[in-house]
Formats: C-alpha cells, sequence, structure tokens
C-alpha cells in the first residue's frame, strides 16, 4: 500500500529538483525541465518493459498493446487502471484517467491548470519507453482540462 | 554444459558474447551468427501462426555433429543464444529452459542499471559471474 505514496512523494521531488535552483526560470528552463523528465521516463519505461509478465506480450495488432499498456503497465505503476481509450484506427490512441494519481493531492479543477504539464512529463516519457521497448516508436503528449483527469495522446510513428 | 552463450541485441549486433575454450572463439562466433537466420525465422513463423501465448524459448535451433545451438527471444526482441557441447549426455529441455530463465533475469537486472545505456556493450561484472557458473558447471 504505502508503495503507491512513496512513488508519488519521490515523483513531486524529482519534478520539483528539475525545476529547482534556477534551472526552471524562463521558458528555456520549462523546456529543458519537460525534456529531463522525459527522457526520465523514457529509461525507467525501458527497463519496465523488461520486467513485465514474459511471454504474455504476443500481439498482433498495436491496439492490443495499448490495451495492455493500459491495463497492465497502469496497474503496475499506479495500481489503477486508466478509465477510456479511444482510437481513430490509424495510430493515434488517446488514454484517458479521470482520476490521476499525480494529480490528486493538488486542487481539483482549474486552479493549477499550468504546473500541470510538469507532473505528467515523466509518465508521457514513460509510455514512450515501453513502446519503444517494445518495438514501437511514438510520440506522446499530455492534455490537461480540469485536474485530475487528463489525457495522454500516443501517436504511432509509421516506419 | 554451455561453450558459447550470446546475447545479440534487436538490431542483430552482439552485446556479449563469450565462449570457452578460447581457442575456438571465432568459430562460435561464426555459429553465434549463423544461427540468427534461424532466430528470424522462428520468430516470424510464430508471428504468422495465430497461437495465443507465444513461447520466449525458441528450443533447439539447429544441431551439429559437435554441437547443439539453443535460443531465446526476450520481449524486447533480445535475442539470447547459448551453444552447448553435444558430447556430454544431453542437457534436458528443462535445464537448458532454466539456463535461459537465469540469463534472462540477469539481463533484466543488467537493464535496471541506471549506469548502463541500452544498446551498449554489457560489462557488468555480476552478468559475467552468472555466465561463467552456467559454463563451468551447467545449470
Amino acid at each position: 500500500m504505502a508503495d503507491e505514496t512513496l512513488f508519488q512523494l519521490l515523483h513531486t521531488e524529482v519534478v520539483a529538483a528539475a525545476y529547482g535552483g534556477g534551472r526552471g526560470s524562463g521558458d528555456e528552463g520549462q523546456r529543458n525541465g519537460l525534456t529531463v523528465l522525459e527522457g526520465m521516463g523514457f529509461r525507467v519505461g525501458q527497463g519496465l518493459a523488461e520486467r513485465l509478465p514474459r511471454g504474455a506480450l504476443v500481439f498482433k495488432e498495436e491496439l492490443d498493446t495499448i490495451k495492455f499498456l493500459c491495463r497492465d503497465l497502469w496497474g503496475a505503476v499506479f495500481r489503477k487502471q486508466t478509465d477510456n481509450l479511444r482510437t481513430n484506427h490509424q495510430g493515434t490512441y488517446i488514454l484517458q484517467d479521470n482520476n490521476f494519481p499525480f494529480l490528486t493531492q493538488m486542487a481539483w479543477g482549474q486552479q493549477y491548470l499550468e504546473e500541470a504539464p510538469k507532473f505528467l512529463a515523466f509518465t508521457c516519457g514513460l509510455l514512450r519507453g515501453t513502446l519503444s521497448a517494445l518495438g514501437i516508436e511514438s510520440s506522446v503528449t499530455a492534455s490537461v482540462a480540469s485536474l485530475p483527469a487528463c489525457k495522454f495522446q500516443v501517436v504511432i510513428q509509421k516506419a | 554444459m554451455a561453450v558459447c552463450i550470446a546475447v545479440i541485441a534487436k538490431e542483430n549486433y552482439p552485446l556479449y558474447i563469450r565462449s570457452i575454450p578460447a581457442e575456438h572463439e571465432l568459430k562460435f562466433h561464426y555459429t553465434v551468427h549463423t544461427s540468427l537466420d534461424v532466430v528470424d525465422e522462428k520468430v516470424s513463423a510464430m508471428g504468422k501462426a495465430l497461437v495465443d501465448q507465444r513461447e520466449l524459448y525458441l528450443g533447439l535451433l539447429y544441431p551439429t555433429e559437435d554441437y547443439k545451438v539453443y535460443g531465446y527471444v526476450t520481449n524486447s526482441k533480445v535475442k539470447f543464444v547459448m551453444v552447448v557441447d553435444s558430447s556430454n549426455t544431453a542437457l534436458r529441455d528443462n535445464e537448458i529452459r532454466s539456463m535461459f530463465r537465469k540469463l534472462h533475469n540477469s539481463y533484466t537486472d543488467v537493464m535496471c542499471n541506471p549506469f548502463y545505456n541500452p544498446g551498449d556493450r554489457i560489462h557488468s561484472r555480476a552478468f559475467d559471474n552468472m555466465v561463467t557458473s552456467m559454463m563451468v558447471q551447467g545449470c
């Protein structure tokens, strides 16, 4: 049980450290911070992909892989599943989480809309890293309309 | 008892390759290289067949008069190739599987090492020790 809290607290500190010490000032500082966080998530995603259930990853379609991400990856990292998955069947997938664990501790609603992207960058990287380790190149972005609900958009790069 | 163990990356270059005794190293390198074709064939064949659960263990790739070659593929398409001596009593299938499982566990540990960049050659001592133990005494 305590694992989730530990991870949330650690993640909060990681975000603060990425932006701390004057590095986070200005637009460039903001962009660097997001890049650093996303890169971290990417490397973690690669390692996580190796630890996932062996042999349970025979997916004939990308959609199955994404569904697996929604269920098992989210379950392993956040102890819950994503609430909604939409696709246009042409390589774009939207994962929606109405109660994203990293955002639940902040005031619900619109108050912290500007700060929210910092807390989503790591998870974007995580998704991208796991997909890349499974052989799918993609780009992942996140958007928040109202805390704590958020959407992750995964766009698969065609070779 | 394994005589050669190799870890091949997704792009088919070696991440780790070690063989004993040292004088036949080139021959084993060549064997591993030729076995990659067989690995690719098996992987693509399995992809087409409608199996629900794909085995990571590929089994015997091909036998020659001196030795046998076994293969294993991980989730991220990293391949393990093991060459075993045919002369001693044939290792049972379970033993080969358990050797590959140990390899996979060690490889996962290497992957999760923050100082290791995916795609580099593997220099981990823990991995080396595990491979040595497999070559010296089998499983």
